[in-house]
């Protein structure tokens, strides 16, 4: 095989940019940071200039940006209610930033933010942690209420407190292992079939009509890479309401 | 949107409101909220995703599954081996969180797929203003 020519985990290789070393840390500027802030600049941009005009009629662009904010705005406020609206700010941030990396990350030669897990699972632990924060500070220890299942009996009250409490822990775990996760599968897939295309087509005429089914495959693995970028954003958005909705109404 | 509070919410429930003019809008309300509840799917997202067939929607609902699973179990894992490192209990403490997680990741699964009964008390608080 041709594993060393084409090799599909390249893509997610760290590059150092500018090294930067303080106390003994790593903190250089990588690839990986360079996308996040083209992720944010692109983001906030888009966001800034196609609201400039403030028309009451709304342009195309001005369009897409309300569109999204009404989107994000209604998924907030069925799962979380309008005291979940405090909240739109971090929601739509993330939801930006995740949806704006997944489909960056599509360009070839792009780098995918969000096919690492540490940038997922620090966008998870933002969450969840503003969940335990925000929980404590509202309810105080009602918010252990959480754990507590109404109508349990007290003799199996340890064990399904036990389990309520490891299902919330892993709540982050699963939350930033399945954007990860999608990413990852998605690109090495699209490489994979890329990298078959490029391989057949080297063999000859017979090659090249056999890279044509791979070829139609990487076609269609794009336009579902598309639509995993979007949906993964839109998942891990309205999960970020589903858990803030237990911070502010932690009864079970 | 219609505002849950507001007076004005009611003023958008469209050409009906005119035909129950004769109902207060406290009752309508209320009304409205009672059929939302009991029209709601048992889950909050899964319904929406669940209920539209199609390959890429299956292949997510399978990922998010053992997304799950596998997430609590590996969160029992972890805390029984912190426990048996701080605790010197090996190999006890990784079994019975291996255990709990493995309950857990079930709890999990049926969850996210929508499985677990929503008990009563917090359909009303769902259903409920928010206060």
């Amino acid at each position: 095989m041709a594993a060393d020519k084409v090799d599909p985990i390249h893509q997610f290789h760290i590059n150092t940019i500018v090294p930067i070393h303080v106390g003994g840390y790593d903190l250089s500027f990588t690839n990986s940071a360079l996308f996040m802030v083209v992720v944010v600049l692109l983001a906030s941009g888009f966001l800034v200039f196609s609201t400039a005009g403030r028309a009451l009629v709304p342009t195309r662009l001005q369009s897409i940006s309300e569109m999204t904010y009404e989107f994000v705005a209604s998924m907030l406020r069925d799962a979380a209610g309008n005291q979940g609206m405090r909240f739109f700010p971090f929601v739509f941030t993330i939801f930006m930033f995740v949806m704006v990396a997944n489909l960056l990350g599509l360009f070839p030669y792009f780098f995918t933010v969000t096919s690492h897990i540490i940038v997922t699972f620090a966008l998870s632990m933002l969450v969840i942690l503003t969940v335990v924060f925000y929980g404590l500070a509202k309810h105080g220890l009602g918010f252990f209420k959480l754990f507590v299942p109404s109508g349990v009996p007290l003799i199996l009250m340890p064990l399904v407190i036990a389990i309520e409490v490891i299902s919330f822990l892993s709540r982050p775990v699963s939350l930033s292992v399945r954007l990860f996760a999608n990413m990852l599968a998605g690109h090495i897939t699209l490489k994979v079939f890329a990298g078959f295309v490029v391989s057949l087509g080297a063999l000859g005429a017979v090659g090249i009509a056999g890279a044509i089914l791979p070829l139609a495959m990487a076609v269609a693995i794009t336009a579902l890479e598309l639509l995993v970028a979007a949906l993964q954003a839109y998942v891990f958005a309205i999960l970020t309401c589903m858990y803030l909705n237990d911070a502010l109404h932690p009864s079970h | 949107m219609a505002d849950e509070n507001g007076p004005a919410g009611t003023g958008k429930t469209g050409p009906d409101s005119g035909h129950d003019a004769g109902i207060r809008d406290e009752d309508l309300e209320r009304r409205r909220r009672e059929l939302e509840a009991s029209l709601a799917p048992p889950d909050r997202l899964e319904g929406k995703g669940a209920t539209r067939a199609g390959p890429a929607v299956g292949y997510g609902q399978a990922f998010k599954l053992s997304s799950e699973f596998i997430a609590a179990i590996a969160v029992g894992v972890g805390i029984g081996w912190m426990v048996d490192r701080l605790a010197g209990t090996s190999p006890w403490g990784l079994i019975v969180f291996l255990l709990l997680g493995f309950g857990a990741g079930i709890l999990n699964v049926l969850r996210s797929a929508g499985l677990v009964a929503v008990s009563e008390r917090a359909k009303k608080l769902r259903s409920g203003p928010d206060k």
